[in-house]
């Protein structure tokens, strides 16, 4: 048994390392650098090394706080990344809940239609799937378009909605745009969890008498709750890193900064502040996965492997 | 077994990234002071190139110089990716970006970075055939960092079917307002969404009733009565329809549409759309748009500069070859050659008189007084920062979410608390 244990260990050496290369090397180096002030720049307008910063740089974040000109800090007035952080972290926890909220919902029901059997059904679910298919960026610059002042939702509707021109529309848009998205991936992961509700179980209840309503609510929901789970995990995930759609669409205006955007953003003017920042959302999402999976149970690894854990 | 799987990828990746970071400790000021008499192959970075117009020219070079070759290396053709691309190889310490393209915002905070080779002593290049304010926006703290090869500035397009003189001023132009509600089209707009136009158009607003941004020598000078009163001219006209309400969503395209189809009676934009808005198969103002200069305060307007310069790597090991490349660039048959393949507005100011030239490109006279006239963007190794205060504050104020007063305030303190002093 020792034997074979130091032969699997060997065996993994190669892939242990190659984690450490491309995942342990950046997330390292990213704490290592967030505790560093960035450059500043001297008399001579040269920039030179700011120095070792101790926790400054999470301070800057959290309590929004700016260098001030005459040396110290002051609160970050409107018009500096810092003084978006809270905004961004709500916006980020504010898209993500409506737009899995809503993604689920939708989801749930395009799974339950797929999973019945009836004529074209292989041609409804590869039609369901088009939108996931299409590349994130691609679906943002389409919706630009459509929703542009002179684009084709004003027009159809007969509206004159700045869609990216104000805060909550700007905002609705980028829930439409990524709901559409990516509530066929929640349908498909929901659709496989319902595959593996044995029929009898339903027909049992059938022949007790469970009306429609009583056999979703006491049958369909808990068999489907694994998969349910992991499929919100990972959109759960996913739209905590929302970038691309709000970037394209709005550039971040009007209410749209996302944690990802704002990280993006700060690394144009500042690496080790925006190291700083890259670990705060790290930790906050690493933290959301933490309590899924300890307080919800979702677990995907071990659904997929069918194992228990106690 | 579980020790080892937690701890291995940790200590390796503390051990990487010790390692990476010790490399970093030469001092960088010492570059600039070598191979400067380096001559043999380099390599020229830039975007992409739309308009097939840089390989011929690299070929020319190679043709005239075949032991300096020069070797081409495209970047995408998004600037911000491009600016990405520069910093990660400048970071790197890569002597095999020997040439390269640097847009004009970018050039003081690579020089402050000491990425880029001071043009003195023997890398010298000599630009007094070239307009002054395309050397002023490469030039940092007095020293050229960077050779301008391009260069670009805003007009005013405006309807010769419904204005019969473009306006000279703001006010003029404003009291013309009129003529474009009798045909059922709005006024004026320029590029007012929150981006990187919006700094330019803002800057524009600012720089043309007296203000500014950043002083000759860099220090704050945004919080003015003259910057105030650029500022809410647009914020009026904004206000009072004048500029119509869904200018906030413009970028350069959006403007360019509006106006083709017949719904500006004035937009002001760079000389690319000038071709498109009379070719375009959909364009229903052909032959019947002119430009002029920007209005400003009391004549022309102050454009914003744009364009791009080829600086030189501190990194190159053949920066004698590289300094003669990028004078290259600027010659006259260079020069002449970007005009006439990609319409590429020229540093070279005797080339808008040029009557071969103008003959094809009827606006060279009108963008030479634009150029001649323009401001070019904050030169401040902040720039990101800066862009973003001007950006976020102007974007306010056109909205009325804020007063011009407020947002000019908030403008100074922000840009204070990124650096500018």
């Amino acid at each position: 048994m020792k034997q074979q244990n130091r032969w699997a260990f060997w065996l993994l050496v190669p892939t242990l390392i190659l984690i450490a290369v491309v995942i342990g090397y950046p997330v390292i180096s990213a704490i290592v650098m967030s505790f560093q002030r960035d450059p500043v720049i001297g008399p001579d307008g040269f920039f030179t090394d700011g120095g070792f910063a101790g926790f400054q740089n999470y301070l800057a974040w959290f309590f929004q706080q700016c260098p001030a000109a005459s040396g110290g800090t002051q609160a970050c007035p409107a018009g500096t990344l810092g003084a978006q952080f809270w905004s961004a972290m709500g916006n980020t926890f504010f898209f993500t809940i409506v737009t899995v909220t809503l993604e689920t919902v939708i989801g749930f029901w395009m799974a339950v239609i797929m999973a019945r059997s009836f004529r074209g059904r292989g041609l409804l679910r590869a039609a369901v799937l088009v939108p996931w298919a299409i590349p994130t960026a691609v679906t943002a610059k389409l919706f630009f378009f459509m929703f542009a002042f002179d684009g084709v939702i004003n027009k159809t509707f007969g509206t004159a909605i700045l869609w990216t021109g104000s805060e909550w529309p700007a905002k609705f848009a980028i829930i439409i745009a990524d709901t559409w998205k990516t509530t066929p991936f929640m349908a498909l992961l929901i659709l496989a969890g319902l595959q593996m509700i044995p029929a009898e179980v339903y027909e049992a209840a059938k022949v007790d008498g469970a009306s429609a309503w009583q056999r979703f609510r006491m049958i369909t929901l808990p068999m489907v709750k694994p998969a349910l789970m992991v499929a919100i995990l990972f959109r759960t995930l996913d739209a905590l890193r929302m970038f691309d759609l709000p970037y394209i669409l709005t550039g971040g205006a009007n209410g749209t900064t996302t944690l990802s955007i704002l990280v993006v953003d700060q690394i144009r003017s500042g690496f080790n502040l925006a190291s700083a920042l890259s670990t705060i959302t790290f930790v906050v999402i690493f933290l959301v996965a933490f309590l899924f999976v300890r307080f919800l149970g979702a677990n995907a690894v071990q659904s997929a492997t069918g194992g228990k854990k106690k | 077994m579980k020790f080892a799987r937690t701890i291995v990828p940790l200590v390796i990746g503390g051990v990487l990234a010790a390692g990476l970071s010790a490399c970093s400790t030469s001092s960088l000021s010492d570059y600039a002071e070598q191979n400067l008499d380096g001559r043999g192959p380099i390599t020229f970075v830039q975007g992409k190139d739309n308009n097939g117009v840089i390989q011929p020219i690299i070929d020319r070079w190679n043709s005239l110089y075949p032991d300096q070759r020069v070797t081409l290396k495209e970047q995408t053709d998004q600037a911000d990716q491009q600016r990405d691309d520069l910093v990660r190889n400048f970071q790197a310490k890569n002597s095999n970006y020997d040439v390269v393209r640097v847009d004009v915002i970018w050039t003081a905070e690579f020089a402050a970075n000491r990425w880029l080779q001071p043009l003195t002593g023997p890398m010298t290049i000599d630009t007094s055939a070239m307009l002054p304010t395309t050397v002023a926006a490469a030039t940092y703290r007095g020293t050229l960092f960077a050779t301008p090869v391009t260069s670009d500035g805003a007009m005013l397009y405006y309807r010769t079917d419904l204005v019969s003189k473009p306006p000279a001023t703001w006010e003029e132009m404003m009291s013309m307002c009129p003529i474009a509600k009798a045909n059922n089209m709005s006024c004026f707009a320029g590029q007012y969404a929150q981006y990187e136009g919006l700094t330019v158009n803002a800057a524009e607003a600012i720089n043309s009733a007296g203000g500014q941004i950043l002083d000759e020598q860099g220090k704050l000078a945004v919080n003015t009565p003259e910057a105030k009163a650029g500022l809410s001219g647009l914020v009026e006209a904004y206000k009072n329809g004048n500029i119509p309400v869904q200018a906030v969503t413009y970028q350069e395209e959006q403007s360019r549409q509006a106006f083709q189809e017949g719904n500006l009676l004035f937009v002001r934009n760079w000389p690319y759309i000038y071709s498109l808005a009379s070719t375009d198969t959909t364009s229903k103002v052909a032959g019947k748009f002119a430009v002029a200069p920007l209005p400003g305060q009391n004549g022309p307007g102050a454009s914003t500069l744009g364009g791009a310069s080829a600086g030189i790597s501190v990194f190159s090991k053949n920066k004698a070859t590289a300094r003669d490349f990028a004078q290259f660039l600027t010659s006259e048959e260079t020069q002449r050659f970007y005009v006439n393949q990609a319409s590429n507005a020229p540093v070279l100011a005797k080339l808008y008189d040029d009557p071969e030239l103008v003959a094809k490109l009827p606006y060279l006279p009108v963008l030479k007084t634009s150029i001649e006239n323009a401001v070019p963007r904050p030169v401040t190794p902040f720039y990101p920062a800066v862009t973003k205060a001007i950006q976020e504050n102007s974007y306010a104020a056109i909205r009325g979410q804020k007063t011009v007063d407020q947002a000019l305030i908030d403008m100074q303190k922000s840009m204070e608390a990124a650096g500018v002093k």
